[in-house]
């Protein structure tokens, strides 16, 4: 018998699940980046949460909702990732369980599942954890190589991230002296530096990114205006003043940018669709980052500048839309 | 200490007067009785009697009550006949009983009657199958299945039946008309609900001629007119080949079903027939009068 | 080579699968029975001039158009009418047609039928006009609008250039294509005669890059015509839009809500330019197009000849018979195309192919939600946005869908191909279209 359907009658063959596994292979670079600097318990970690995501979100989709259940499409295994990514490798086991309860449960499958979330799950996640659980949220081992011995690691640091290191300083000392006590640029750029699993190879993150444009996974907008919006908002603040305020460089490569910029800020369903819309997105976080990175409480300030931009995002799509066909009249 | 409760007293004191004030100022006068109508409606605010809520409806009948002296036209199907006397007895009116009516759906063209011909593949709304082509048993005016229907009825009155693929229509039903609305083929009409819940209509809406209605479902209106000729009070009127009952002139007498040649017109919640002995005229009709009564046995699960 | 021209929103790459690109022109022999419905083109159905009984040649007019935007249908068979009867039509809906019993293939005798070519334009402009109003031609990209209609320029308005749509960009049609490989020089003249109906000086044939050998050899002609260029272009859909190609050919955008002629330009399909030669220099009335068969499983895909009212069945039969893992019948090209209900379906003007698409292609993907991805935003060439529209239409606001252009949409399902949640958006809108578009026509109303 003959289908009838309304046109088109062939499909592309983008799907969910390939877009997701994108994703998941342009994080393996960081993920084993991880592990060479933290050890096992990096992988612990890693399979800690990315378990505990998957389960939970089966859980709720089969018992609670009684709906299909849909955790093969590959998002609550990112969601698991990048929760890891964004907490230090001693975390206590129940801990991470909670947070990827917080993640999946509550940021993303009680606005409706995927596609629904107006806030980045994974984020909602670490932030809970960070403000329930302060103290285990921020004390940073020391990086270990995986095969025994420490990297060339300033003593006087400790664990500390650098950006931790640089808030608690600046009270007493001044910019250049603090510089001096840390990792020089290509430590930050490889990763010898404290921090969460995912934040501290900037070159990792960036293997990925790369591979995600090329399979045009993410869009160059939220990255682009977010980095560059940060690189000009410190290189400003440097140029009055270089003893109070970190260079431009020395933000780019600490804490958690690139890891957000590029796998965080551009989720899909909590950014704008809009291009226009997409880079006054990317602006905002960088503003919001490093506002509080140097005025704010917390050293870090990515997770809270997407989570508030996440919330804008309807906003901005209401006021923002793509440039429409036969806008300007344009004379041959 | 004695500051901060002052300081904080007096503020409470200030709004306080202020929002008094205020609401005097911006105080809505309103007719008492739209209240009291307003609690005798059933709040259902489903929009069956064209406006939009009960309190609009409230305004509307105590608007025309006040400059008419009659709230003729106005009608709340889902209360009925009880509501409205007793809105009219809140306005000091009197008002005339209108018979209860009942969403009907004219159409049996069921995957039995109407076998399937092509697959639809698509977002299942009646709305755009009906625009994309006739219809999978292939008649251009007949059920088209997706449940458009379904989705609109608010009191759960109206379901999809698995077997046959047409909708049924239960007791809930409050003739608010939401699925006449919603049926982009017009084939939910709203009749009288009858004495005892029994009503006679003609269960097709096809337009088409005779020879390709019958080639597309067996149980279409072929509009041959011998109903009409039948029907000894003029109910009967056939139309771009389609026969239709006009439900005001129906007496129900039962003479128009067993004469029609495809069973197209339906008797709801009637008893079983007896079997006539077959008359030599209608030799060709005299299976109609068993099959018709199967029908009915059925519609009174 | 250079940068191809292409234009600068959006748009899709599928698999072209143009099976049938190698394959001459094939003429289909004479149906048994002709179904010949009175309404091929966009606007009001022709009045018919004959009835049940009479006997018609081929050539002889059938159907009057009288409203302005209408059309004349000419018989393409010689016989007996047998009725005039509702049969299915492309449209997926009973329209009424003549239904026609072909006895021989006599013509009438007006019409040249000779095969020699005849270069010299010798109708003046008004009278070309009338000639192809006359003889029933309408556009045969799809689209079937009458063509006289097109060159009549309405007051205020100045046409510059008029440009020839030789894309083709939908795969597996390749019915332009052989035309414009088998008949080029007919084009060339019906395409200088369509200038001088339309009193421009400069014509552009757009032609995508994937139909290299058609691009040559039209290029090589056009040296012998004025004022005729050749301008290829980047293989990507939907270049055949009219208004993305004219933004791609002399880099104007149609400003929203407004027809082509607004920025000075007219867009005709390369076959209703042969068609224009054959009427103009021949007499013939619009009786025949070519067609593609095609299809992964059809044993034999090829463009064939064929008269107006053949039932497709016919055509298929030729192209190797239907196959057994038949699933879809599409009426066109996989992407605008329209799936037909049975293979009694006859051919009409507008119809440029037929695609029989295997069982395991036909399903649909199964649907999820939206991710808002914005992937069907960055690719819709009109830049709208695909799953705003899509949710307001679902949800019936209707005010909202009007603002954000729904109408601008011009249904090319780039974001339903694209959708990686598999979501039928085209479907959506396309019903969101209809409802506004009702809305509109009675706002004018009142």
């Amino acid at each position: 018998m003959l289908t009838v359907s309304g046109s088109p009658h062939v499909h592309g063959d983008s799907s969910v699940k390939k877009i997701m596994y994108t994703v998941v292979f342009a994080m393996v670079p960081a993920m084993l980046v991880s592990v060479y600097f933290f050890g096992l318990d990096a992988l612990r970690v890693l399979v800690i949460s990315s378990l505990a995501c998957l389960f939970f979100e089966w859980l709720i989709q089969k018992y609670l909702i009684k709906g299909p259940v849909t955790i093969n499409d590959g998002s609550a295994l990112v969601t698991g990732i990048l929760l890891a990514f964004n907490v230090p490798s001693d975390l206590p086991a129940w801990i991470l369980i909670v947070g990827a309860f917080i993640a999946i449960g509550m940021a993303k499958m009680s606005f409706g599942g995927l596609g629904k979330n107006p806030f980045n799950p994974a984020l909602v996640g670490r932030v809970f954890l960070l403000i329930s659980f302060p103290v285990q949220m921020t004390s940073w081992p020391e990086p270990r190589l995986l095969f025994g011995g420490t990297a060339s690691y300033p003593d006087a640091m400790g664990g500390a991230t650098p950006l931790a290191f640089l808030k608690e300083g600046l009270k007493n000392n001044s910019v250049p002296e603090l510089m001096e006590k840390m990792p020089d640029m290509m430590s930050n750029l490889i990763g010898f530096i404290g921090g969460s699993l995912g934040e501290v190879s900037a070159v990792a993150l960036l293997l990925g990114a790369v591979y995600m444009l090329i399979k045009k996974v993410i869009s160059w907008h939220i990255p682009v205006a977010y980095i560059g919006s940060v690189l000009i908002f410190t290189g400003i603040l440097w140029l009055i003043d270089p003893n109070a305020y970190a260079d431009p460089m020395f933000h780019l490569l600490t804490g958690g940018l690139i890891l957000g910029a590029f796998f965080m800020a551009t989720d899909m369903v909590s950014s704008p669709i809009s291009p226009m819309g997409q880079i006054i997105f990317g602006i905002g976080c960088g503003v919001i980052t490093i506002l509080i990175r140097v005025w704010g409480a917390y050293p870090e300030g990515v997770s809270f500048a997407i989570l508030i931009m996440n919330a804008f995002t309807p906003l901005i799509n209401l006021g923002f839309k793509p440039k429409r066909f036969g806008e300007k009249l344009k004379a041959a | 200490m004695i500051y901060s409760v002052i300081s904080i007293g007096s503020i409470g004191i200030a709004a306080a007067v202020i929002l008094y004030f205020v609401a005097q100022r911006f105080k809505v006068i309103e007719d008492p009785k739209i209240d009291e109508v307003e609690e005798a409606l059933p709040a259902a605010n489903c929009g069956g009697c064209g406006y939009p809520g009960c309190r609009n409806f409230a305004e509307a009948t105590v608007k025309s009550a006040h400059d008419s002296k009659h709230i003729e036209g106005l009608n709340c199907p889902v209360g009925g006949n009880d509501v409205m006397s007793q809105v009219a007895a809140i306005l000091g009116l009197e008002v005339e009983e209108s018979k209860p009516m009942i969403a009907v759906v004219r159409c049996n063209g069921s995957r039995e009657n109407s076998p399937q011909k092509v697959q639809y593949d698509g977002p299942a709304t009646c709305a755009f199958a009906h625009n994309l082509y006739s219809g999978e048993g292939g008649c251009p005016h007949g059920c088209l299945g997706l449940g458009d229907c379904v989705a609109s009825c608010a009191f759960d009155a109206i379901h999809m039946d698995p077997e046959t693929g047409l909708p049924v229509v239960n007791d809930k039903c409050v003739a608010c008309g939401a699925c006449v609305k919603a049926c982009p083929r017009n084939i939910i009409e709203l009749r009288f609900k009858g004495p005892k819940d029994r009503r006679i209509f003609v269960s097709c809406v096809n337009k088409e001629k005779g020879g390709p209605a019958k080639k597309n479902c067996a149980v279409a209106c072929i509009g041959c007119g011998k109903c009409e000729k039948e029907c000894k009070f003029d109910a009967i009127t056939i139309e771009n080949n389609l026969a239709y009952i006009d439900h005001e002139k129906c007496k129900l007498c039962r003479k128009c079903a067993p004469v029609c040649p495809t069973n197209a017109i339906h008797e709801l919640h009637f008893p079983p027939k007896k079997v006539r002995p077959p008359r030599e005229e209608e030799a060709g009709t005299e299976p109609a009068a068993p099959k018709a009564e199967k029908k009915e046995e059925k519609k009174e699960e | 080579m250079g940068i191809l021209k292409t234009f600068s929103l959006g748009g899709v790459h599928p698999p072209e699968n143009k099976l049938s690109a190698d394959k001459a022109i094939e003429v289909m022999p004479l149906p048994k029975q002709a179904f010949i419905p009175l309404n091929q083109n966009l606007g009001a159905p022709g009045v018919p001039q004959v009835q049940k009984g009479d006997e018609i040649k081929v050539g002889q007019l059938i159907a009057k158009g009288e409203a302005f935007i209408s059309s004349n249908v000419h018989s393409p068979v010689s016989g007996k009418v047998l009725k005039v009867d509702n049969v299915v039509d492309p449209s997926g809906y009973k329209r009424p047609a003549f239904v026609v019993n072909v006895e021989g293939d006599e013509w009438v005798e007006s019409i040249d039928r000779s095969p020699e070519f005849i270069k010299e334009i010798k109708l003046s402009q008004k009278e070309i006009i009338d000639k192809i109003h006359d003889l029933g031609i309408v556009g045969l990209g799809g689209a079937t609008f009458p063509s006289h209609v097109k060159l009549m320029v309405p007051e205020g308005k100045t046409a510059e250039v008029l440009i020839i749509n030789g894309v083709e960009c939908e795969p597996y049609l390749t019915a332009d294509h052989r035309v414009m490989l088998e008949k080029g020089d007919e084009v060339m003249v019906g395409t200088s005669i369509l200038m001088k109906g339309l009193g421009v000086k400069r014509a552009v044939i757009g032609i995508e890059n994937n139909k290299k050998d058609a691009i040559s050899h039209l290029t090589e002609l056009a040296k012998n015509y004025e004022g005729i260029e050749i301008c290829p272009l980047k293989v990507k859909y939907p270049q055949g839009g009219e208004k993305q190609l004219i933004k791609a050919t002399i880099k104007r955008e149609v400003p929203s809500g407004k027809l082509p002629i607004e920025v000075g330009a007219v867009v005709n399909n390369v076959g209703t330019a042969f068609a224009v030669y054959e009427a103009v220099q021949k007499n013939k009335p619009l009786i025949e197009r070519v067609v593609t068969i095609t299809g992964k499983s059809v044993s034999k895909p090829g463009n064939f000849m064929a008269r107006i009212g053949t039932p497709i069945a016919e055509l298929v039969e030729k192209a190797g018979g239907l196959p057994d893992d038949s699933g879809k019948l599409i009426g066109g090209g996989p992407m605008m195309g329209k799936a037909l209900l049975s293979l009694d379906t006859p051919i009409v003007k507008g119809s440029s192919g037929i695609l029989i698409l295997r069982e395991d292609e036909s399903k649909r993907v199964e649907m999820k939600n939206c991710i808002r991805c914005a992937r069907c935003v960055s690719v819709c060439p009109m830049g709208l946005e695909p799953l705003l529209l899509a949710q307001q239409s679902e949800g019936e606001m209707w005010d909202d869908a009007e603002k954000d252009r729904i109408m601008d949409c011009i249904e090319c399902g780039s974001c339903h191909y694209t959708c990686p949640s598999g979501r039928p958006l085209l479907d959506y809108i396309r019903l969101g279209k209809n409802k506004v578009g009702q809305i509109i026509r009675n706002r004018g109303k009142k």
